[in-house]
């Protein structure tokens, strides 16, 4: 009985965490010079007062519920993926070619056929380090960093060599046919009378996301699969006395982290620049570590780290239009949430531990 | 290829490779003692950025030098913190410290220069200065070993000397002393080296120290020797190549050096030809870019040569009671 409850390990030590991070970026605001209170007073009214700011909010925030969910449903099985960005860089390479060369008679079928492309690729890009960790023991770590880079260069191979439009400059596919257009938040939810959401890339993706998030749910902690997950996650040598093969486990947590993280690409190829570009990720797939230690691995916890850093991505670029504090400081706000919440986890935990403890002992 | 442009080549490649080994070196005290230390790259990124800045405030690439060290250490004292006094993840550690680096070197950059996160160019006095080896020129006429003295070994900046004289003063160290000794152990048997009544902490603290040192040897090299001064992300992944040429090196100093001039010949080639034709096959630049990675998938695979980590690498010490 020397443990906190339940609900404080889930919510005081990720905000906490949160808090901390905050201050130390509130001192770095302040360090070169601006207002901190300005600065946030700003992000909130760029990304959170009006609809179209909302718009680009959850167009982020899709980014990184995908990758959120892929670095938890990894870390379940006690893995690290860290290939996120490698995998989604595929994923919207198998968006791009099925939405390409599929004459696509409506948005709604390519969606699903675009999500399926995404998944396919991202979870075989993920299959490789898999299947080394699961029979040859290499460590996942490495390997999925490694496979990032290899995913750049085939990427930047395809582009160049294979997809890219003869007489075009930039490296880039063609634009995807019309009718694989999604339909954004201003389609949906504008009229003429009420204009909302104009100009913002968020589309239907999100409840995709949001679909993805309770199909991780579900699979996680309502099935056979999700329990061996778990299982091997908690304790390799108690699954394989269970008779789950660790091989089978690691082999299949990492397709569906994959492909979870390959999904991502339906949103920024399909849903925002409609054809497939460099870097298309910019990073989300690093965010996803991000989200998925601060929403501690639960698809709710994920959904709503991802929101926030999705505030804090379009937050960040009013902040980079409106004042001299570049973009960057988003990175150094994921850096520290990273920190605080995954490698500085104890320092938060400990004493909030001892203080639940003075608490008991006062009582009893 | 004629013998110049072959030269020329070798040239560029012991160049990119000294960024390479330092960091490799750096990783290799780091996991030899049992941490895993994917931060490299956010380290030679921050001391890359702090030696350039210092260099072109104070006009002296020494105090760069300097600069780019303490700053260097101190990223490893975090990664230390993190990953030793309070036993977190040390992957998670590393990651987080190389996005610090990467936002943090930016936002000051633009604090202090506005200039889009860059430094100003660096002046003479501000770089790192060609060292003229005695007699290369006298010898240059000699066939062959002339122009190799003269071109290849000759010529290079004080830290491409350090970084290679670092190869066999690590070896020495590891492998020679009993400070090395230890440290191989904390990193294999941590409880052993407990149990002889030898700090495992220590040991550790000083291994991450280290570290950071030859990672700021690397990030300075990077911005006031190889180019002259700081851009954003100017590692472009070098402290990742670093961690894979240690891997292929199999965590031992010789083979490091092998790799690091593999790797830095390889960039070299890249840099200096995009497309390479092999006789009717066309070699795209994307696959050299891509071929350090590939080829440290294969050895972490083990069909070729197996690599295996120190034993403890990626745990923390929890002391029995």
């Amino acid at each position: 009985m020397d443990r906190m409850p339940a609900w404080a390990d889930a919510v005081l030590v990720p905000l906490f965490s949160l808090l901390l991070a905050a201050l130390l970026s509130a001192l770095v605001i302040l360090a070169i010079g601006e207002n901190p209170v300005e600065a946030f007073n700003l992000m909130v009214e760029g990304a959170l007062m009006r609809s179209a700011g909302w718009g680009y909010t959850l167009y982020y925030a899709t980014n990184f519920i995908f990758t959120g969910l892929a670095v938890s449903v990894a870390f379940h099985a006690k893995l690290f993926n860290i290939g996120g960005e490698g995998q989604a860089t595929v994923g919207g390479l198998g968006v791009a070619l099925i939405c390409l060369y599929i004459p696509w008679p409506h948005w709604s079928l390519a969606l699903v056929g675009a999500a399926l492309g995404a998944a396919a690729f991202g979870a075989l890009w993920a299959l490789i380090p898999a299947y080394l960790q699961a029979k040859r023991g290499s460590h996942i770590v490495i390997t999925t960093i490694m496979f990032n880079f290899i995913a750049a260069a085939l990427l930047n191979y395809v582009l160049v060599n294979l997809l890219k439009p003869a007489g075009q400059m930039d490296p880039a596919s063609p634009v995807f046919p019309p009718a694989t257009h999604l339909p954004t938040f201003q389609d949906m939810f504008a009229t003429e009378a009420v204009p909302l959401f104009r100009g913002a890339p968020g589309n239907v993706t999100f409840f995709v996301a949001i679909l993805a998030c309770l199909l991780v749910w579900l699979l996680i902690w309502r099935t056979r699969l999700g329990y061996e997950i778990r299982a091997l996650g908690h304790s390799e040598s108690a699954a394989r006395y269970a008779g789950i093969s660790p091989v089978k486990i690691v082999v299949v947590a990492m397709l569906i982290s994959g492909g979870l993280a390959g999904l991502m690409a339906v949103n920024t190829a399909m849903g925002e620049a409609e054809r497939l570009v460099m870097n298309a990720t910019e990073g989300a797939g690093f965010i996803g570590i991000a989200v998925a230690l601060m929403g501690r691995n639960h698809p709710i916890g994920v959904f709503l780290a991802a929101i926030l850093f999705g505030f804090l991505y379009q937050g960040g670029a009013e902040l980079a239009l409106w004042t001299n504090i570049p973009r960057e400081l988003i990175v150094v706000i994921q850096a520290l949430v990273i920190l605080f919440t995954g490698a500085l986890d104890n320092m938060v935990r400990m004493p909030l531990e001892r203080i639940f403890l003075a608490f008991r002992k006062e009582r009893a | 290829m004629d013998f110049a442009t072959l030269l020329q080549v070798l040239d560029s490649t012991v160049r990119l490779a000294t960024p390479l080994l330092l960091a490799c070196l750096a990783g290799l005290f780091s996991e030899r003692s049992g941490v895993i230390d994917i931060g490299l790259e956010g380290k030679m990124l921050i001391a890359a950025f702090f030696s350039a800045a210092i260099a072109a405030l104070t006009g002296s690439v020494w105090m760069g030098l300097l600069a780019g060290i303490v700053s260097s250490m101190l990223l490893s004292g975090l990664h230390g913190l993190a990953s030793i006094t309070f036993r977190g993840n040390q992957l998670i550690s590393g990651v987080a410290l190389n996005f610090l680096a990467a936002g943090l070197t930016v936002l000051i950059a633009q604090d202090w220069f506005s200039q889009g996160g860059r430094t100003p160019s660096l002046m003479s006095g501000g770089r790192w200065e060609a060292i003229t080896l005695p007699f290369a020129e006298s010898l240059r006429a000699v066939p062959v070993l002339g122009p190799i003295y003269a071109e290849l070994i000759s010529g290079h900046s004080i830290l491409v000397y350090v970084a290679f004289l670092c190869v066999p003063a690590t070896y020495w160290v590891l492998f020679r002393t009993r400070f090395g000794l230890r440290l191989r152990a904390v990193g294999e048997a941590p409880e052993a080296v407990d149990t002889a009544g030898v700090s495992v902490i220590g040991l550790r603290y000083a291994a991450i120290v280290i570290c950071g040192l030859l990672c700021g040897l690397a990030g300075s090299y990077l911005a006031t020797g190889l180019q002259a001064g700081f851009v954003k992300d100017m590692t472009a992944g070098r402290g990742y190549i670093a961690l894979a040429a240690l891997i292929f090196a199999k965590w031992r100093p010789w083979y490091a050096l092998m790799a690091c001039l593999l790797f830095g010949l390889l960039q070299a080639v890249a840099l200096r030809y995009q497309n390479i034709d092999l006789g009717g096959i066309t070699i795209p630049v994307q696959v050299m870019d891509a071929l350090p990675y590939i080829l440290t998938v294969v050895i972490l695979a083990g069909f070729v040569g197996r690599a295996i980590p120190p034993r403890a690498g990626g745990q923390p010490y929890v002391k029995e009671r």
